[in-house]
């Protein structure tokens, strides 16, 4: 028990400082993870092997898995702002939070409770026995209750996550009129769009194509790679011309001098 | 060392992180995450206590918190996909057409 608890104990507290100071929600819900699956161990080494079960499916298995989906459905624009919207609240809140930890550490490390009972005597027909005669006696009525708390959320869910469409579906020839609309009003080109630079070096989707006076097409690389931040630039691709052309002309000279 | 002190000091560092992650991150997803990280610092709090006075009760407790996390995420993230859908934006600070 001692020894587990001193392995996981920096473990998990390194893992949780670092959901405060991660850039990406994805790292966050990673080390969320880390966090959850040693308390999970913690759990077994405290004699309640149902709890580490449940730890594992219910929180790694079912809301991690959640987290996760709904960053991939929130997608690219979900990093954190820098900009503080109270002036000196995230000052604030590090000292308060400062405040409150050693008041709860100072204030926890005064009390003694005494040498542990354990759980063998309570365990003794097995953990699971044991709980499911205590939840379906004592607390049936809180277990029940449960029931009508899932179904409202799952229901609430749905609800939420259902979207009416309150236009009709646009078909291909409305599509198709809208954009000669778009094109006869804003003079949006009607065609597809560029697609993205070919150079000699490089040619990839993620270096935007160059117009003729030497500007970057925006619209021939996709928006979600603009949002990331990890396109190319085009006019850096034609720095080494020179070089290039210097070592072409050494070429032919050579094959000239003979 | 034979009672479970280590362990509540322990769930009281990592409620105070959760608490300070919720006021200082500005991600919804993430202020979430902080939610269920206090949550679990409870329920490792009410593991440790059944384990100090040798019943199971807080183990039930836990257990009754994890129900409710769970129903608690389920809908909590749909209303993050919900503004997130009108508003494009999955910050706590956009949110906030009920200021004035």
């Amino acid at each position: 028990m001692t020894v587990t608890f001193w392995i996981l104990a920096p473990i998990m507290t390194i893992a949780a400082l670092g959901i405060l100071f991660v850039r990406k929600a994805v790292h966050a819900a990673l080390l969320l993870a880390v966090v959850m699956i040693s308390l999970a161990i913690l759990y077994a080494s405290l004699d309640a092997p149902f709890l580490f079960a449940v730890q594992i499916i219910v929180y790694t298995g079912a809301i991690l898995m959640l987290f996760l989906f709904v960053l991939m459905l929130v997608g690219v624009d979900a990093s954190d702002s820098v900009v503080e919207t109270i002036r000196g609240q995230r000052l604030m809140a590090m000292i308060g939070g400062l405040l409150l930890g050693l008041v709860l550490v100072a204030g926890l490390g005064q009390i003694s409770l005494g040498t542990a009972v354990g759980l063998d005597k309570a365990n003794e027909g097995g953990n699971i026995q044991a709980l499911a005669n205590l939840m379906f006696s004592r607390y049936v009525f809180a277990f029940e209750t449960t029931s009508a708390l899932l179904i409202t959320a799952a229901v609430g869910a749905m609800v939420l996550a259902h979207r009416e469409r309150l236009t009709p579906k646009s078909t291909q020839p409305m599509q198709a009129a809208q954009r000669v609309k778009d094109y006869a009003e804003s003079g949006k080109h009607l065609g597809p769009l560029p697609p993205p630079g070919v150079y000699a070096r490089h040619n990839a989707v993620d270096t935007p194509a160059l117009l003729p006076d030497g500007t970057a097409a925006k619209s021939s690389v996709s928006r979600v790679l603009i949002a990331r931040g990890t396109i190319r630039s085009a006019p850096a691709m034609a720095e080494p011309i020179d070089e290039v052309q210097r070592s072409i002309d050494g070429v032919r000279d050579e094959e000239a001098t003979p | 060392m034979n009672d479970v002190t280590p362990y509540i000091i322990l769930s009281s560092i990592l409620f105070t992180i959760g608490c300070v992650g919720v006021l200082t991150r500005r991600n919804a997803i993430v202020v979430f995450m902080c939610i269920e990280l206090m949550l679990n610092a409870s329920n490792l709090a009410l593991v440790a206590f059944a384990h100090q006075h040798g019943n199971l009760d807080g183990q039930i407790a836990a257990f009754f918190v994890m129900v409710v996390a769970a129903a608690e995420v389920v809908v909590g993230l749909a209303i993050i996909m919900t503004i997130f859908r009108t508003r494009r934006s999955a910050s706590v600070d956009d949110a906030s057409l009920l200021k004035y």
